[in-house]
Parts: C-alpha cells; structure tokens; sequence
C-alpha cells in the first residue's frame, strides 16, 4: 500500500486556477538497474496517473522510467463546484492506488 | 553593568565564532526547496508512515500505549545516543522497548519501518538544538568516538576528519564536501532514492574509502553517532533533510 | 564515454542509472517526438518555458517545470505536453494530458538524469499547432557513491 501526500487547499474561490501537489512512494524501478548478482531488476514503475473532479478528468499523466523514485507532480485546476478531487495511480501489476480530496468552493 | 556586559559577551561570543554549516547550507537551491516544503519532501512520507506505525499495537502493545501521542517526543531525539547500561542510539532504544515493553521482535537496520519510526521520533525535535545528553557515561563513548573519526582507515588510508574537518569546503569530484554534522537523520537522500539512518551513511562513507564498513549497531557507530552528535551540539534538528 | 575511465567505473560499481545496457541518443529521441506525433517533429521553438537547474547535484532527482503560454478556454487549450531525454536508457519522460479544466498549462515533476544532455518539451494545442523548448543539464559527478 503506497503511501502519499496529497496538497490541495481547503477551500477556493469559485473561478480561480488552484494548485494541487501529490506525492506517492514508489521505488519507480527503471528495469535497466542490475541487483547484487548482476541480474537486472524487472521494470517496477508508475505508468499513469490520473486526477478527476467531481468525476471528471482534469489531469492525466502517462509516466516512464525517466521520472524519479517517489513520483512528485504538481498540477492545476479551475474550481467550478465544491467537491471531492480523486487521484489515480496505477502500476506495471495492474494495481490502482486511490486518494480522494475535499474541496470547497466559495 | 560592566561585569555583565563581559558575561553577556562572553555568552554570545562562542556563538558568533560558530562556522559550522550544516549539510543544508551547502547543497543547491532546489535540494534545500525540496527540504523545506512538507508537501515536497519525500521524507515526510516516512514520517507519516512512523504516525501510523506508533499507534499500531505490535507484540501486545503500541508505541502509544506506554508514550501517549508522538508529540511526547519533542525533544528526545536531540539528545541520542544515550547511555542506559550501554551506550544507545534511537534505534536501539526504539528496539528495546519493542523487545522489553511491546513484546515485538526488533526491527531490522534500514527497513522501512525502523526507518518510519526514527523519522517521526526526530522530526518531533525538528528545530530544535541537538542537545548532547549530560550523563557522565557518554564522556568515554564519546571520546572513543573522536579517536574513530581521526583514525586513518581503508585502502585510501583516510580518517573521517582529514575530509569533514580539514577539507570540507573543498570540493571533491563535483562535490563540495560538507563538514559531516547529523543534523537531519534519517535523511532523504537522492543517491539513495529513499531513507537511510546516519549508520548507513558512516558505513556509505567507510565504503568510499575502502575500508571495511562497521556492523550495524556495533559500538564503532554508536561511538562515533555519539561524537559526532556532541560535534554538532547546539545546531538545529532538521528531521526529515533532504541531502544529495 | 567512449572508454571507462576510473570515475566512470567507479559509478558503474554503484549499480546506479550510469549501468545502461543500451541508451538514447538524440536519433531515439526524434523518433520518440515523431511517435508522440507527427507535427510534433515540426514544432516551433517558443510559448513553452522548460525549467530544469542548469547544474544537477544528483541525477537521480532533477526538479523540471514545464509551463506554456496559452489561453486554457473551451476554445483554447494545450491538450498535451510531452517531455524527451537523449541519454537516459529511453527518449520518453512523461506525457501530460491537460483540458480546458486544468486552468493553466504549468506541470512540475522530478526527473532522473543518466548524464548530462538535452532535454526537449513539446506542447500540443487545441489548434493543431506544436510548440517546444530545450534546456541543456550538466549532472555533477558524486565523488563518494554508496558502494562505490
């Protein structure tokens, strides 16, 4: 279960371009690093993550090994409408790891 | 009055001469950016792992049942290693209590939990000065520290101090050498992509200079963790840090 | 890097991203931005900003921002954004999908760098057009690397 760190702020006015930060451990494993015994480490990444609003896709990023361990992105949206803001990564297993944020619009 | 401006200088004087940096001070503008934003630094994601770790009941107890909220840490960490029968570092104390209190098995050196928990315990202190314990024991432990740190070691037949106290400020390679104080472990190290304690690192730096690293928790380390603590006296904790 | 040298072996002995079995090259990475798309090849230098520090003190994490100058209206927008390396073991780095929605065409992320080389962002907008800019790294080389 990864962990993260998700940054949004509380409340915004409605219009306005607001900033959201995520942060997720992940050891974003490249496949091209050899371990102790010389053989090389089978491909370990991050591959997409996506941000929706209230169910909308706003964001969407399609990862590769160039991106460093722990994945940082900072984003922006339009605050339209109170709501809830879910983010979305997915790993080479196929596994999805979810995280939703609470956002109020004034 | 006179007497008292003497008093007051002499007080203020030992800091005014202090030319001690911290790793902090010497690394580039982004690393220090990526240090000082919570909602950036990966090494909060350790101690955000470490907040849920202390409140989980390992063994038949939690962290939290004996300590109450992690806050109650402030201030511990600035004073490790200490002495209790032997000298102790915040690892070996947070396994004792698993082994005494908890009725847990002893964390490994490095795993990810260990890690967590030492992270949220120092980060507690964060700001605040390390803050050398005062038992009389720690005197020895400590001077055998400072023997380790000057004693030359390795194939490169070098002592800690001819890099981190003759020559930091120098560069080596494309890296300027710092003067070697702990004043952010665990760190967040982007050689390492993850965490690692201040032993990792002594055992990182002994690999540099060939030489055959210390086990991990052996007295060599505890030794020089406490030297090396004493050293960086009075500089500020900084727990997570983020270091190249 | 034609021959190991003392550094470079050291690094190897690291087991760090300098070990590659096969790298890009600024051919891998044209062909990455065709891929990307076609008019991608063709884009205009401009309206994209590209942040990187021009000295890196570890290339395992290299901050990057990439920014572009465009309206973010139903009308007008920046659809994608794509970012390209010549030296990593591949071309591509990240490809972000924007809409109307996202506000402003400003993406942050953390980068690994396998030496130093030229970075390429190319931005896609609603209209067709494609517009890039490059930024150029230097990674400095760690003397002391864990293993090393």
């Amino acid at each position: 279960m990864p962990r993260t760190l998700i940054n949004v702020p509380q409340s915004v006015p409605r219009g306005t371009v607001f900033e959201i930060k995520t942060l997720v451990s992940h050891p974003m494993e490249t496949g091209f690093r050899p371990d102790e015994s010389g053989r090389l480490r089978p491909r370990d990444i991050i591959h997409t993550f996506v941000c929706t609003y209230n169910g909308e896709e706003v964001f969407r990023a399609e990862l590769f090994p160039a991106i460093a361990a722990n994945p940082f992105l900072s984003f922006t949206a339009v605050a339209t409408e109170s709501g809830e803001l879910a983010f979305h990564w997915t790993d080479d297993h196929g596994a999805i790891h979810t995280e939703t944020a609470r956002i109020t619009v004034t | 009055m006179r007497r008292l401006a003497l008093a007051l200088a002499l007080v203020v004087l030992p800091a005014e001469a202090d030319d001690r940096r911290s790793g902090f001070d010497v690394m580039g503008p982004d690393t220090q950016a990526m240090q000082q934003d919570d909602t950036a630094n990966p090494g909060i994601l350790w101690v955000r792992d470490g907040e849920a770790l202390w409140t989980r009941a390992d063994g038949g107890k939690s962290c939290a049942a004996c300590h109450g909220a992690v806050e109650s840490m402030r201030g511990a960490a600035a004073r490790y290693p200490v002495f209790d029968g032997a000298p102790l570092s915040l690892e070996q104390r947070i396994n004792r209590c698993r082994t005494t209190h908890q009725g847990a098995t002893p964390l490994a050196y490095e795993s990810q939990e260990l890690l967590a928990l030492t992270a949220v315990v120092a980060h507690q202190s964060r700001g605040l000065p390390i803050t050398p314990d005062a038992d009389p024991h720690l005197g020895a432990v400590r001077a055998e520290g400072e023997r380790l740190f000057r004693q030359r070691q390795g194939q490169l037949d070098l002592a800690c101090s001819q890099c981190h106290d003759d020559n930091a400020g120098k560069r080596l390679a494309g890296n300027l050498i710092p003067q070697g104080h702990p004043t952010g472990y665990p760190v967040y190290r982007l050689e390492w992509q993850g965490m690692g304690s201040l032993q990792r690192r002594l055992r990182n730096c002994q690999g540099a200079v060939r030489a055959e690293p210390y086990a991990y928790g052996s007295a060599e380390l505890v030794a020089l963790e406490a030297y090396l603590m004493a050293r960086a006296g009075g500089m500020p904790l900084e727990t997570p840090a983020v270091r190249p | 890097m034609t021959e190991p040298t003392r550094r470079s072996l050291l690094a190897a002995g690291a087991a760090l991203l300098l070990v590659r079995p096969a790298h890009a090259t600024p051919q891998a990475m044209a062909e990455a931005i065709r891929a990307f798309a076609e008019g991608a090849a063709k884009a205009q230098p401009g309206r994209v900003r590209l942040d990187l520090p021009a000295l890196v003190e570890n290339g395992n994490s290299a901050p990057l921002t990439v920014a572009v100058d465009s309206p973010m209206t139903p009308d007008t927008f920046v659809r994608r954004i794509a970012v390209f390396n010549e030296k990593n073991p591949q071309p591509n780095v990240a490809v972000f999908h924007l809409t109307p929605r996202s506000g402003r065409a400003v993406v942050s992320t953390r980068m690994r760098l396998a030496d130093s080389q030229t970075i390429v962002a190319v931005a896609e907008l609603s209209d067709g057009t494609f517009w890039s800019a490059r930024a150029e790294v230097i990674v400095t080389l760690a003397a002391c690397l864990e293993g090393g």
